[in-house]
C-alpha cells in the first residue's frame, strides 16, 4: 500500500513538472534541455529555508519567486536564439546550476547534500504522512493543471501556439514574439520550481546528484511520450513513466544485477525517447485542434 | 500614405534595392512588378522591417517607421503576405483567424486573471468576424480544420482573410496569385476589391499582368533594384524601358 502511495505522489510530482516542460516544448516550441535546473533551484531554495525554520508557506512561495527569477535572467540572452542554439545554452545552464550546487559549499553544503528537510506545515496542518503527502501533491497537480489549462484555452496561449508553428508570421501579425517566449519560459521556471520543493520536502534529503541531465530527458520523454501540446498528454506521460520507472527499483533481482539496472534504465529512456521520435512523433495523445472559448 | 525616400540595400556585393523612392497614396491598389531578382520581395522585407536597411528613409502617414522591429511596423497597421504562404499548420482555420487581431485583451498575461468578461466578449466578436470573412471566401466547411490540410490555394486565401482581421491600414500582398487555378484567382480578385472599398490600400507584387491591370490604379516597376518607371497600367505596358527589362528586347 505506501508504495503505492509513494507511486502516486512521485506521479503527482512529475506531473507538475512535465507539464511545466510541456507550456515551453508542447506549446511555445521552446527545446528547453535545462529545464532541471529550476526544479533543482526550487528545491534547495525551499529546502534551505525551511532548515532555517523559516516558514513553508513563505520559503514555497520564495522557491517560486526564485525559480522564476533566474528563468526570468536566463531567458533574456537565450531566448535572442533560435531553435538548437536555444537548446545547447539552456543544456549549459542545467550543468552550470548543478555544478552550483555541488560546489558552493558554503551555502549547499556541496556532495554532502541536505538532510532532514522538515515535511511541509500549511497553515498549522501538517503533511507528515504518506496519504497527507499525496493529497498536497495532488492539490498542487490540480491547481496547476488548471491555471495552465486557463492560460492555454486563452488569446494568451494561442499566441504561444502561433509562435512555436510560425514565429515570422506572428511577428508580421504584430506579436512581440520575444516577449511572448520570456513570459512562457518564466511559468514554466516556476512550476517546475513547484514540482522541484514539494520533491525537496518528500524525500527530505536532497544533493546534486539528484538534478542531472538525466532528470530532464526523463520529464522530456513524458512530455514526447504523453503527446506534447495537449493537456493530458504530460499527466498520461507521467503515470506511464514513473509507474515503469519507480517499479524497476522494487524488483527483486539478484544483487549482482542490480549494478546494471540503473544504466539499463538509462538506455531505456534514451532508446523510447528515439523511437517515439521516429514513428510516433505526437505520442499517446494526439493535439486537437481548438477554438479558444476563454471563460467558458 | 506609405513613403519611401532614397531606400537601399545590398547584400554583399549586390545591390538588392538602391535608391529607391516611390510614394503609394490612399484609396489604392499599387502594383509592384518587375524581373525575377529585381528587389520586389526585398523592398516589402524593408518596409515590414524583416531586414534592416542600409540608407533611406520609410514614413507611414507622416511618421518614420524605418528602424523599427516587424511587430511595431505590424501595430502601426502594415500588414504583408509572403510569397510561399505563412498559415500556422497546427492550428484550425478559426485560430489562424482569430489570432490576428491586435492588442486583444486576452494576450495580455494578467488580464487572464482579471478581465475575463472583456476577454470572452472580444473573443465573441472577433469570432463573429472571422465566421463571416471565412464564409466570404469558401472556408466555412473547414473552420475546425488544422490549416496544413487546406490545399495551396485555400491556403493563400486563408492568409489574405487573416491579414483582414489584422485590422491593417496597408496590406503588402508577396505574388497572392502564383501557384493558384484561375477561378480561384477570380475569387482571389474580387475579394481584394472588396477589402479595397472598405478603405484599405494594397501593395501587391505580382506577375500575372492581366490581375496587375485590372486590379492596380497604378504600377511601380523595378529592375536591378531601382525604380525604372511608374504609372497607370495601360501606361506602363508601353514604355520601352519596362518592356526592355521584361523581354530583355
Amino acid at each position: 500500500m505506501d508504495l503505492f502511495l509513494h507511486l502516486c505522489v512521485m506521479i503527482f510530482i512529475y506531473i507538475i513538472f512535465a507539464m511545466s516542460l510541456n507550456l515551453e516544448v508542447g506549446y511555445t516550441g521552446l527545446f528547453n534541455f535545462g529545464h532541471v535546473a529550476f526544479f533543482g533551484i526550487g528545491a534547495y531554495t525551499s529546502a534551505l529555508l525551511t532548515l532555517q525554520r523559516v516558514p513553508f508557506e513563505l520559503s514555497l512561495l520564495i522557491a517560486l519567486a526564485m525559480a522564476g527569477l533566474w528563468g526570468f535572467f536566463i531567458s533574456i540572452p537565450s531566448l535572442k536564439l533560435r531553435g538548437d542554439y536555444f537548446g545547447i545554452v539552456t543544456l549549459g545552464f542545467g550543468e552550470i546550476i548543478r555544478m552550483v550546487f555541488q560546489n558552493e559549499v558554503w551555502l549547499t553544503k556541496g556532495p554532502m547534500g541536505l538532510p532532514g528537510i522538515p515535511k511541509p506545515v500549511l497553515f498549522t496542518y501538517q503533511f507528515g504522512t504518506l496519504p497527507q503527502y499525496l493529497l498536497l501533491t495532488f492539490g498542487f497537480a490540480a491547481i496547476t493543471f488548471l491555471i495552465l489549462r486557463i492560460i492555454l484555452r486563452s488569446p494568451f496561449g494561442r499566441v504561444l501556439k502561433a509562435i512555436r508553428e510560425d514565429e515570422v508570421a506572428a511577428e508580421t501579425l504584430g506579436k512581440n514574439v520575444f516577449f511572448f517566449r520570456i513570459k512562457s519560459f518564466v511559468i514554466g521556471s516556476l512550476f517546475a520550481g513547484l514540482a522541484g520543493t514539494l520533491w525537496g520536502h518528500y524525500t527530505t534529503f536532497i544533493s546534486p546528484g539528484d538534478f542531472t541531465l538525466l532528470e530532464t530527458i526523463l520529464v522530456l520523454l513524458i512530455v514526447v511520450l504523453g503527446g506534447k501540446g495537449t493537456q493530458w498528454g504530460p499527466v498520461l506521460g507521467a503515470f506511464v513513466l514513473i509507474f515503469f520507472q519507480e517499479s524497476l527499483r522494487f524488483l527483486r533481482l539478484p544483487a549482482e544485477w542490480t549494478r546494471y539496472l540503473a544504466p539499463l534504465q538509462q538506455m531505456i529512456f534514451g532508446g523510447l525517447l528515439i523511437v517515439l521520435m521516429i514513428f510516433r512523433p505526437e505520442g499517446l495523445l494526439k493535439e486537437k485542434g481548438r477554438v479558444s472559448n476563454a471563460g467558458n | 500614405m506609405l513613403e519611401i525616400k532614397g531606400l537601399s540595400k545590398s547584400f554583399g556585393g549586390i545591390r538588392a534595392v538602391s535608391d529607391c523612392t516611390l510614394e503609394l497614396r490612399d484609396y489604392t491598389i499599387a502594383g509592384l512588378i518587375g524581373p525575377n531578382g529585381s528587389g520586389k520581395t526585398t523592398l516589402f522585407n524593408l518596409i515590414t522591417g524583416s531586414l534592416p536597411l542600409d540608407r533611406g528613409e520609410i514614413y507611414f502617414e507622416g511618421k518614420r517607421i524605418d528602424g523599427r522591429l516587424p511587430h511595431e511596423v505590424a501595430w502601426e497597421g502594415i500588414i504583408r503576405t509572403f510569397q510561399l504562404t505563412r498559415i500556422f499548420p497546427k492550428m484550425t482555420v478559426l485560430e489562424n483567424m482569430l489570432l490576428a487581431p491586435p492588442h486583444q485583451t486576452g494576450e495580455n498575461f494578467w488580464s487572464l486573471w482579471f478581465k475575463r468578461r472583456r476577454i470572452r466578449n472580444e473573443e465573441k466578436e472577433h469570432l463573429e468576424k472571422a465566421l463571416e470573412l471565412i464564409d466570404r471566401v469558401g472556408l466555412s466547411h473547414l473552420k475546425n480544420q488544422f490549416a496544413e490540410n487546406l490545399s495551396y490555394g485555400q491556403q493563400k486565401l486563408l492568409e489574405l482573410v487573416r491579414v483582414v482581421m489584422a485590422e491593417p491600414k496597408i496590406i503588402l500582398l508577396d505574388e497572392p496569385t502564383a501557384g493558384i487555378n484561375p477561378s480561384m484567382i477570380r475569387r482571389m480578385m474580387e475579394l481584394i476589391l472588396k477589402i479595397k472599398m472598405s478603405g484599405k490600400v494594397f501593395f501587391i507584387i505580382e506577375h500575372n499582368m492581366d490581375v496587375i491591370i485590372e486590379l492596380c490604379d497604378w504600377v511601380f516597376v523595378l529592375d536591378n533594384g531601382e525604380k525604372i518607371a511608374e504609372g497607370k497600367p495601360k501606361e506602363i505596358q508601353n514604355n520601352p524601358r519596362v518592356i526592355e527589362a521584361y523581354l530583355g528586347v
